[in-house]
């Protein structure tokens, strides 16, 4: 077992989930049996290899390829001027609580 | 008039010569949906009064003599991870039940411009984690060619709605293969293009570097039409490409001669329904003698592509699922004392489990002690997989495999073996990875008349030559 309850308890935490005590038993079985497949990727050797997080770096732009850092991204940028964006109205119009300015949330400080 | 043999062109045709009114047509498209969607579950939301107004002002159109735009008077459905103003928008999860968008995803936008009236939003795995739309917050999607069978996720109810004849065409999304696996499920056309090539504005994330917007259609012809209307750079999506849009239904028609078409024989391997595997190779042998060059390839990555499709996107997933905390919108659980006991709860009981499961799986992947071993180490084997098909288009044109290891499997098949599910994904994953475009066109039925999925996959931004192949495979359907 690679990953165990405690386990499953803490990254729970990290993640901003509860978790039922049966969800937590069924999770590290379904996680422990996916990362035991996901150890396929150790028969890889990988350490003179690049990472890479996004592939329009590569192709969305022509030229992009020659391109390093943000400079690849240089077509994705505006002049800074200011433009319309979403009304206060239309952003506050899904929440669960509002004052009708801000939204509003359960007591964060204690007094 | 029989409106489940609508095309596109068809459909624009018949209201611009006034056979029919765009009016009359949704009309028509409502009272299907309303006879025929309950047992099939493909519509979560329908927009009637946006498709009225729309339709009127296509009518208006039309009664004036003006020329339609290229979809004018096309009842069209959007799959429900893509924002639609004042609309319903669930993403198929309890999360978002009671979300009315407040924006427009670009592609809507763009096909409403284009004359389309969009007839409602369709049902999908939540979150589009899935492949047999069993994840769907809601109801499950029933595959219209065989209501005991899934219909392939998680584009399912888009698939279902087109194969059913509810809507002539529906806009689906696709991060490991979920517009072109229920597009094989349900026997329609399903084209994911170039990552970049249409804007994601408005889509809501799953995971960014791997999510696509694309169209589920009755034909090839159709597909290119969807995607020359929704394509092009987008100042609202940093990645949408600076690159110019083909006339991508100008492309399909052109012979095949000299085409050179790679076949990777790790898409034919062990595992490999037999039917499938005859239909697809009857098809190579089809596309030989319309001129292309069969090039037998090895590939041999292929089978780490799923392992790395489940930590990227999985990674990606728990980061843009984040935002999902019961303040700005969606379900806020009420019995919270403090904020962080109101964050736990919303999230709790507002997702399903195998989102879940992605958001666990995900953050245990970015955690301190495992990045390295395995978000970095998936991020490399990406970079392999990008390399090895490089190297493959130094070579050929196109690439053709089965769309999916088997037909459409049984409700509740798969249901209790994560694993199992994610492996239905094991022949589209990798063109989500690698950012190149694919389609899936049917090629073939099974005794058990359920239909096959020929899947072919393209250079980057090489949309057309693809949509070509498919054109072909589609008329020599029609032919037997």
């Amino acid at each position: 077992m690679k990953v165990t309850e405690k386990d499953v308890s803490y990254v729970a935490d990290l993640a901003n989930l509860e978790l039922t005590d049966d969800e937590r038993g069924r999770m590290s079985k379904d996680l422990n049996s996916i990362l035991g497949y996901i150890d396929m990727l150790n028969e890889l050797d990988t350490s003179n290899v690049e990472p890479l997080s996004q592939i329009s770096a590569m192709y969305a732009a022509p030229g992009a390829e020659a391109k390093t850092g943000s400079s690849q991204f240089a077509y994705a940028l505006r002049e800074d001027v200011v433009q319309p964006c979403l009304s206060r109205e239309d952003a506050l119009r899904n929440a669960p609580e509002t004052d009708g300015v801000l939204f509003k949330v359960p007591k964060v400080i204690e007094k | 008039m029989d409106i489940n043999l609508l095309t596109i062109d068809f459909a624009r045709d018949l209201v611009a010569r006034k056979q029919t009114t765009a009016t009359a047509l949704t009309e028509a498209f409502y009272t299907k949906i309303d006879a025929e969607d309950p047992e099939i579950g493909a519509y979560l939301a329908l927009s009637r009064k946006r498709a009225f107004i729309q339709a009127e002002r296509i009518d208006k159109m039309a009664d004036k003599g003006e020329e339609l735009p290229a979809l004018g008077g096309v009842p069209v459905a959007i799959k429900d991870v893509m924002m639609t103003r004042d609309i319903h928008t669930t993403a198929g999860s309890q999360i978002l039940r009671d979300f009315i968008a407040p924006y427009d995803c670009t592609a809507v936008a763009k096909l409403e411009k284009a004359g389309a009236i969009i007839l409602g939003k369709l049902n999908c795995d939540e979150f589009a984690m899935g492949s047999s739309n069993e994840n769907s917050g809601y109801f499950p999607v029933h595959n219209p060619r065989d209501l005991t069978r899934v219909p392939g996720g998680s584009s399912g109810g888009a698939a279902a709605a087109v194969a059913a004849g509810t809507a002539v065409a529906a806009l689906g999304s696709d991060t490991g293969g979920s517009i072109r696996q229920p597009a094989a499920f349900c026997g329609v056309v399903g084209l994911m293009p170039t990552y970049g090539r249409v804007s994601r504005y408005g889509l809501i994330a799953f995971a960014s570097s791997l999510d696509h917007i694309g169209p589920l259609t009755k034909t090839v012809k159709d597909a290119a039409i969807v995607l020359r209307t929704i394509a092009g750079r987008d100042p609202k999506d940093a990645t949408s490409a600076d690159l110019p849009v083909p006339d991508y239904v100008a492309e399909i028609g052109r012979d095949l001669k000299g085409l050179r078409i790679g076949v990777p024989k790790e898409y034919f391997a062990e595992g490999l329904d037999e039917e499938i595997r005859t239909a697809v190779e009857k098809n190579l042998d089809m596309l030989r003698e319309a001129g292309c060059e069969l090039v037998p390839l090895s590939m041999p990555s292929t089978k780490y592509a799923i392992p790395t499709y489940y930590i990227v996107a999985t990674a990606e997933a728990s980061s843009n699922l984040a935002r999902f905390d019961g303040v700005r919108y969606g379900y806020r659980a009420k019995d919270a004392n403090t904020l962080s006991e109101m964050y736990r709860r919303s999230r709790d009981h507002g997702f399903g489990p195998e989102v879940k499961r992605r958001i666990m799986l995900g953050t245990y992947a970015l955690s301190a002690g495992y990045y390295d071993a395995y978000y970095l180490k998936a991020q490399r084997v990406r970079t392999l997989l990008v390399r090895e098909f490089e190297e493959a288009f130094t070579k050929v044109d196109a690439i053709v495999t089965p769309t999916t290891p088997t037909p459409a499997f049984k409700l509740g098949e798969k249901v209790d073996d994560p694993l199992a599910m994610y492996l239905n994904d094991i022949f589209t994953v990798t063109a989500d990875l690698v950012g190149i475009p694919g389609i899936s066109v049917p090629c073939g039925w099974t005794k058990e008349k359920l239909p096959i999925g020929m899947q072919i996959l393209g250079k980057h931004f090489d949309e057309g030559t693809i949509l070509r192949i498919a054109h072909v495979v589609e008329h020599e359907q029609a032919a037997v």
